[in-house]
């Protein structure tokens, strides 16, 4: 088949339209390179009528939400999930990590929880506390203007509280807690837990004229008609374009592999077009990969040339190694005290938490290492497919009859209403070389691109952890005075461990450090072994904190964008 | 911008458009294609030309008879009966919900049809009538051996009859809390836009909880919503 070439030269090709590849089409198109842009799904834009489900009700929807579809329910944002037909992935032996992809322009900014955390000085140096894993070559100070001007940028609410490790930033003001989140902060102040507004980034409050402000729809994981949560279409490549830049999207383009000449040097990416099946050509200077960590190890690996036998930039063995996700438990609870609420008032407030806690421990006095945040749901939240199962099981608290029919079934349905809460954590995993993706041989998907084959075992740091968490969690159930729903997850459960890849924060793939031995990227996540290829997603990612990681990719893509243009400007690359 | 102004402005989206290049093709043919319309098709929710396709295909399915479809009708006004202000279970329309979820998730089917089938089994021994035309004592009575699990034992451990009744209840209060009657009748009062100021006083008493002072001094001033935010260096919120 012949490959169709592009006469263009693009100044810079960006793999992905996601946080790092919105970041760099933002800051580069802005500087007037010509951008290409390659997305692996279609046009998204949360504001047309066609593709919206912000403001839908249930019964829109033939199956009332459920997630038979879309995994987070049908009104969820995301195009795809765990499992994509036609781009399948496998595990070796018992390893069970599970790789969400959202192939739609934005990618997976428009579903996210909108958590948007710092990572703190201690985050970047945690070898130097527990000897585990390694540092970063940079430091919170070379990050810090950065997260400043993104704070700027794109907008988060929080609050300044001069703490060690969750730094100050640029916020806007937190909303009001809720009502359950007041339970929740007098139940964890009982155990010294301390607890903090969130930060989310959603527009409290004007940050500009071409974006709307929170209308406290709770909706956020259904991306926002007016623009006020992030995400990466709509807070970047829009205003890119709106800017003047020159951008070219190519839409439900499935990039294979990333082109190289004689020299070694990257010349471009080659794409399958879905929508015709054939291969194309794209040329460009740089090649920027902002395809998600395990997406972008993908490519790497399967860019092999005479001059990258082993995968480009990979003559360290060390792309798709070191793959880390969170470590995630959760559990839920009743409490007696949130019944017969009043449904006065409108309660669903941001799409999200409006408080959390940090990490507050001491890993000195603690069996393991690293630490976790609490997340907190909870209220009075619109019905969907699921709502008012097992009605009146609650009444077994009480020691009456669960079960019948009847009347009777919406009293109960209204007096337990609001009443129960639940908590997640997030922690921070060890990367290790031992858990990686590499290329399935035997195995391409529906483009004849090969797949991916994950390796992947939590270890003890991990489960120990988690038992904390599920330790913490009843605590707190019991401070406020409730009842904890279903059993406590077991050692043989692996205390209620997320399986890795659940929690959607896999980093590391590509990662980041001064020596080309050990290491994929350089300090501006640029490929040792090729000067023109930038990675500006999660692969770079030494470690991951217990923070989730789209604050800090978007913050490090402006910074390697900046050194792109720089390096541009120089004719170093 | 007064707050007024600022909710018009976030419903009416006085937002800059995306300006879309399509790379393959004029972003107006492909999303032609995308919004072609699907025989039967009257949904309007965002979804995806294949997730179209999945509905309608669903749709023109049908999975239960209309005796089965008749008994999940009454049995479902039995679960959640009409009261004074609103209406039974099928006039807001589960039998309709029930039938598309049989479909949409087939793991249910056996226990469903199955169930229909133990009512109608235990009504013709016992009264010599099917279940859906047996009188409401007869009915109810019925449905008392079924519709009172024992707690203690597993869901997945009980008579497949007890399971199928759980299950119909379900269903059937989910498609009720998510119909506009059943919304209407909990009195859920979000999915609307809304400026969020803080828990009602009477609701904060009702649960003897309190704002703390300093905790509030965070928070958003809404009468500055629509005011640019700006900062000092070190980050202090000028606006």
């Amino acid at each position: 088949m012949q490959i169709k070439e592009s006469s263009t030269l693009y100044d810079v090709i960006i793999v992905g339209s996601g946080a790092g590849g919105g970041m760099s089409t933002k800051i580069l198109a802005d500087s007037g390179l010509k951008v290409a842009v390659v997305e692996a799904g279609p046009f998204f834009d949360p504001k047309d009528p066609e593709l919206m489900t912000q403001l839908k009700w249930p019964w829109e929807s033939p199956r009332r939400g459920a997630g038979t579809v879309r995994p987070f329910g049908d009104f969820d944002s995301a195009y795809g999930g765990w499992d994509i037909a036609g781009e399948p992935y496998t595990n070796k032996g018992d390893s069970n990590f599970r790789w969400f992809r959202s192939r739609m322009l934005g990618g997976r900014t428009n579903h996210w929880g909108r958590i948007s955390l710092r990572f703190g000085p201690r985050d970047f140096k945690r070898k130097n506390e527990d000897g585990l894993g390694d540092n970063w070559p940079i430091g919170y100070g070379d990050v810090k203007p950065y997260y400043d001007k993104v704070d700027k940028l794109i907008g988060v609410f929080g609050t300044n509280e001069g703490l060690p490790n969750d730094p100050d930033g640029f916020f806007l003001p937190p909303p009001k807690p809720r009502l359950h989140e007041l339970f929740y902060i007098r139940g964890a102040r009982k155990s010294n837990i301390p607890v903090y507004p969130s930060r989310l980034s959603i527009l409290t409050k004007m940050i500009n004229e071409d974006r709307g402000i929170c209308f406290y729809c709770a909706q956020c994981s259904r991306a926002c008609m007016v623009y006020a949560d992030f995400s990466s279409e709509t807070c970047l490549i829009f205003p890119a374009q709106k800017n003047g830049g020159q951008i070219d999207l190519f839409l439900n383009a499935m990039v294979r592999e990333v082109t190289t000449n004689e020299e070694g040097k990257a010349t471009g990416v080659s794409y399958i077009n879905k929508e015709d099946r054939k291969e194309y050509k794209l040329k460009g200077k740089v090649v920027v990969l902002a395809a998600s960590a395990c997406s972008s190890a993908r490519i790497l690996l399967n860019s092999k040339s005479a001059q990258h036998p082993n995968g480009l930039g990979n003559s360290s063995d060390i792309v798709g190694k070191y793959l880390h996700d969170s470590t995630g438990a959760s559990r839920a609870a009743f409490i007696p005290d949130l019944m017969n609420r009043k449904v006065s008032y409108n309660e669903d407030g941001v799409g999200g938490m409006h408080i959390y806690s940090p990490w507050w421990g001491d890993n000195k006095k603690l069996d393991f290492p690293r630490g976790y945040h609490i997340e907190v749901w909870g209220g009075m939240g619109m019905p969907n497919y699921g709502f008012g199962f097992n009605p009146n099981e609650f009444n077994k608290f009480f020691g009456t009859k669960v079960g019948g029919y009847g009347n009777g079934l919406k009293d109960d349905v209204k007096k337990y209403y609001g009443a129960v809460l639940g908590f997640g954590g997030r922690g921070e995993s060890i990367a290790m070389k031992d858990n990686y993706c590499e290329i399935d041989p035997t195995k391409v998907d529906e483009f004849g691109i090969p797949v991916l084959r994950f390796n992947y075992k939590w270890s003890d740091h991990e489960r120990k952890q988690v038992r904390h968490m599920q330790d913490t969690f009843e605590e707190l159930v019991h401070n406020m005075g409730g009842e904890a729903l279903g059993e406590k997850p077991t050692k043989e459960q692996d205390y209620g461990m997320s399986p890795p890849g659940w929690i959607i924060h896999e980093v590391g793939t590509t990662r980041m450090g001064k020596n080309p031995k050990t290491s994929v990227v350089n300090e501006f996540q640029q490929l040792h072994d090729t000067d023109n290829v930038f990675i500006v997603d999660a692969g770079p990612f030494v470690s991951q904190a217990d923070k989730n990681p789209t604050w800090t990719i978007l913050a490090l893509s402006w910074r390697t964008s900046d050194y792109i243009i720089e390096q541009l400007k120089q004719q170093n690359i | 911008m007064d707050r007024r102004n600022s909710i018009k402005s976030i419903i009416l989206g006085s937002v800059a458009g995306g300006l879309a290049v399509h790379g393959c093709k004029p972003e107006a043919e492909a999303k032609a294609e995308d919004t072609q319309t699907l025989e039967g098709y009257s949904y309007q929710y965002g979804r995806t030309p294949k997730e179209k396709e999945r509905i309608t295909e669903l749709e023109a399915e049908q999975f239960f008879n209309e005796h089965e479809l008749a008994t999940i009708a009454v049995l479902s006004d039995l679960i959640l009966p009409p009261n004074d202000k609103f209406g039974s279970a099928t006039e807001a329309g589960v039998q309709d919900f029930i039938e598309f979820m049989a479909k949409d998730i087939p793991e249910m089917q056996i226990t469903l049809r199955g169930g229909l089938m133990w009512l109608d089994h235990r009504s013709n021994s016992q009264f010599g009538t099917e279940f859906k035309s047996a009188s409401e004592d007869r009915q109810m009575q019925l449905l008392d051996t079924i519709a009172y699990p024992d707690i203690l034992v597993a869901e997945t451990e009980r008579t497949l009859e007890i399971q199928f009744f759980s299950l119909m209840r379900n269903l059937v209060v989910t498609g009720y809390y998510t119909s506009k009657i059943g919304i209407k009748d909990l009195g859920y009062k979000g999915n609307t836009p809304n400026v969020w100021d803080g828990v009602p006083k009477d609701v904060l008493e009702q649960h003897g909880v309190a704002y703390e002072k300093e905790w509030l001094a965070k928070c958003i001033d809404q009468s500055k919503r629509g005011v640019i935010a700006e900062w000092d260096e070190n980050g202090k919120l000028l606006t």
